[in-house]
Order: C-alpha cells, then structure tokens, then sequence
C-alpha cells in the first residue's frame, strides 16, 4: 500500500510534466516525479524494527570487526540509500540547468507558456 | 541593493562561522556518523549562498572570486580521480583501498580509519561545494541583465 | 506504520496543491513543504544520511526556483491546453498507473525487503562485510565510496557537466564569467 502511494505521488508529477504549459509548472513535475523516485527506493530496503546502517561499539563482537548477528539481522538495506545520495545532489544539478533554460527562454521571449514560444516560433 | 539590512548582517555574521563549521565536521566524519562528502559539501556551499543573500555578491566575490571557485572544482574532481589512480598503482585496481589495507589499517570507530574514504570524502565535498556555489553565483550575476533588457 | 501513510498523505496533498495552484510562488512553497516531507520520511526509514541530504539540498534547490519566480512579471498562468490533448493525456496516465499498481502487487510486502530473503544477495554482502573489509563504520559510506566508487565517479561527472551546461546558457551577457578578470 505505501508503495501504491508512492506512485501515486510520481503518476502526479507526470500529469503536471505532461498537461500544464508554464515552463516552470514542468520543471515542478520533474522534481515531484525525482521525489517520488527517491521515496521508492529507499522504501525497498526498509525493514520493520530495522536500525539505520551505521555501525556503533556494540555492534562489534570479536576481532577483526565481526558483527554481531543482531545487526545483521535488523539493519536496512544500505545500497538503495548509497544510489539516492547521489541521484539528490544529480537532481539539484540538472534543476540548475533546467532553470537556467527556462530564465534564458523567458528573455528571449518574454513569457514562460510553451504554446506561445512555438507560435512566436512560427 | 548591498544586501539586506543590519539585523540580518550581524546575525548571518556570526552564524556563518557555525554553519562552515558544521560543515567540515559532517564532511570529516563522515565515515563514522551520517554525513559524508555530498552532505557536508552542500552545507558549505549553503553557508556561502546565506553570505550571499545578507551582504550582497560583491562581498561574497571578493572573499571567492570565480576563477578560484572554479579552480577549486577541478582540483576536487582531480583530486577523486588521483586516489582513484593510486590505488591502481600502488594497490593493484582502479578504486581499490590501498590505504585500508596496505599501510594504514587503524581501528575501527576511531578518526583515522578506513583509508582512503575520509580522504574521497574531503575530494568530493570540495567539489561539490564549490560547484554549488558556482551555479547559484552564475545564476545571481543574470539578474542584472535581465532587469536592464526590460527596461528598455 | 501510521505515520508513514501520515507523510505520504502530506506529501501527495502538497504535490496536489504545487500542480494545481495558479500562482507560481505558491508552488514553489509547496515543493518546499513536499521536499521537507520526503526528508521527514527518509527518517523514519531509517536513512538518516539521506534526510540531512535531502533538508539542505531542499533549501539550496528552492532558492533557485525562488530566483526564477521573483521579478518576473507572468507568474500567473492562464488557462489549461487544448482539451482534446488534456484528456488524451489524462487517459493515458489512468491507464499507466493502473499497470503500474499490477507491477506493485508482485513485489515483497513493504518491510520485508528482498535482500534478506534472497541468498547471495549484493546487500548481504554489504552488510556483513562492510566494516571489515573497509573500516568505515557508515556503512553507506563504504559503499558509496570504496564499493561503488564508479558511481560517484559518474556522480561527479554528471554534475561537472550539468555546471558547465548552466555556465555555457547563461553566459552570453557576461562573457569574461570563466576568464582571469585581468585579461
């Protein structure tokens, strides 16, 4: 159920990237659709009464860093975590250079709705 | 228009120094706590966006010129790549962690472990701090430009 | 449990209220309210690396979607688009997340996830060999960093690229951006 939320959340952010014509109403769609992404993926690696994947003194048993089976058994899945770290600061990256398309199409013609863009286009 | 007004300077004043701070502990112990070189990079860079929006670009510009910022940038990407490299040459693949488990193992939970990581870590927080900067400053200098095509 | 359908809700509200408002500020508040949700979420998830990611970037990401709003003289939209595409559009989505609720029904339960079941799955071995072979108590961190070392080194291309990109658009008024100022 939470994961039908979830795509709720990215069928939204595809309905606003698809329907509406203000530029910046698009770019909005694309992150919504990022965040919905995101929340999915570290949704699948969540485990119920799971600990976070950083290991403290107790979780230490033996030499040579052997851990305890307790952590082993309850910590959450760390890949999915270590994929979104990266796809968070890739999405500020490419919102930067979405916006700075839609302020450059803004002075070149003086409004944000893509219908009128392609009819000043011709 | 220098900034914003004296309340917001001298407040912003003393809080930069916390916020960078914070920063560099997040980037630094990273391998130990939540954090790491994105997180700690993205804070540094927002310390410098608050300098910007109180003071004004000029101040900011002054303390960072561009040139340095990106200067910067690609001494963060080269500096990922170089350990990357040395672990081919010195432990025998590309990205491997010579330093773990070659010369210097330390002890698990303490500051100087892991090997290479809190030093990728340094690489890819200056990297992304300045790259951030650089995309909110490039954004800033637009403005002026636009209001005076408006105008005319 | 309840309190992840509670952020969820949030969340898919905002995202309601950011699609559907006719002023562009008040959307870009409201992706505000979704991205500092998400973090809240990523908490309770167990992912604190991601929520203090997830809060800063959110402040950084709405000043630049603040800077385009401000001083622009159309932030109110007009009207929607044609209404024979609108609804052609609509369909098409009713019928993509009906395919897409299928698709769900045949993955494990949530909180349940599928390394644990799995044997020889790449996150077991993550898990368990991950402070010993690298000695970095986050285990993200030794992931990110020491496991999967090429997908940061892909990351910091992809960022490297999108600057440039963004520099190389705005540049034409201000030429001398990447220059010694001296020259």
């Amino acid at each position: 159920m939470p994961y039908a939320l979830c795509f709720l959340l990215f069928v939204i952010g595809l309905y606003c990237a698809v329907v509406k014509k203000n530029m910046v109403k698009i770019v909005i769609g694309i992150m919504v659709m990022e965040y919905a992404v995101n929340l999915f993926l570290i949704m699948l690696g969540y485990r119920f009464g799971g600990k976070a994947p950083i290991v403290v003194e107790e979780d230490i048993v033996g030499a040579g860093g052997q851990l305890s089976s307790l952590f082993i058994n309850s910590s959450v899945d760390p890949l999915p975590q270590a994929l979104v770290l990266t796809a968070i600061v890739i999405s500020l990256g490419s919102l930067a250079l979405m916006i700075s398309i839609c302020i450059r199409t803004y002075e070149r013609y003086g409004t944000f709705d893509i219908t009128e863009i392609r009819r000043l286009k011709g | 228009m220098k900034g914003m007004t004296i309340i917001v300077k001298i407040i912003s004043g003393w809080v930069k120094v916390l916020i960078f701070l914070f920063g560099i502990y997040i980037i630094l112990f990273g391998h130990l706590t939540p954090g790491g070189g994105f997180a700690g990079g993205v804070i540094l860079a927002s310390c410098y966006v608050l300098l910007m929006l109180a003071f004004g670009r000029e101040f900011v510009e002054e303390n960072l010129p561009l040139p340095l910022a990106s200067k910067l940038d690609c001494v963060g990407a080269l500096a990922f790549a170089v350990i990357a490299i040395l672990g081919l040459v010195l432990g025998g693949s590309f990205f491997i962690n010579f330093l773990y488990q070659k010369y210097l193992p330390g002890e698990a939970l303490n500051l100087i472990s892991a090997g290479t990581i809190p030093l990728s870590n340094l690489a890819i927080g200056l990297k992304v701090a300045t790259s951030l900067f650089l995309v909110i400053l490039v954004l800033s200098m637009f403005r002026p430009d636009m209001s005076g095509d408006k105008k005319e | 449990m309840a309190i992840f359908y509670i952020l969820l809700l949030f969340i898919i509200t905002a995202a309601i209220i950011a699609v559907e408002t006719k002023n562009l500020l008040s959307a870009v508040i409201c992706v505000g309210a979704i991205g500092f949700g998400a973090s809240l979420m990523f908490l309770f998830l167990r992912a604190p690396d991601i929520a203090i990611t997830q809060i800063v970037v959110e402040v950084l990401g709405l000043i630049i979607l603040i800077r385009v709003c401000i001083s622009r003289e159309l932030t109110f939209i007009s009207g929607p688009r044609e209404f024979f595409a609108v609804v052609v559009s609509v369909v098409i989505i009713f019928a993509i997340f009906l395919a897409g609720i299928k698709v769900l029904e045949t993955l494990p339960a949530f909180g349940t996830p599928i390394f644990a079941e799995v044997p020889d799955a790449a996150s077991q071995t993550y898990v368990e060999e991950g402070l010993r072979k690298t000695g970095a108590a986050n285990l993200v961190a030794s992931v990110i960093l020491d496991f999967r070392a090429y997908d940061t080194l892909g990351e910091a291309t992809v960022l490297f690229t999108a600057i440039i990109g963004a520099t190389v658009i705005l540049r034409k008024k201000t030429k001398k951006l990447l220059e010694e100022p001296d020259v």
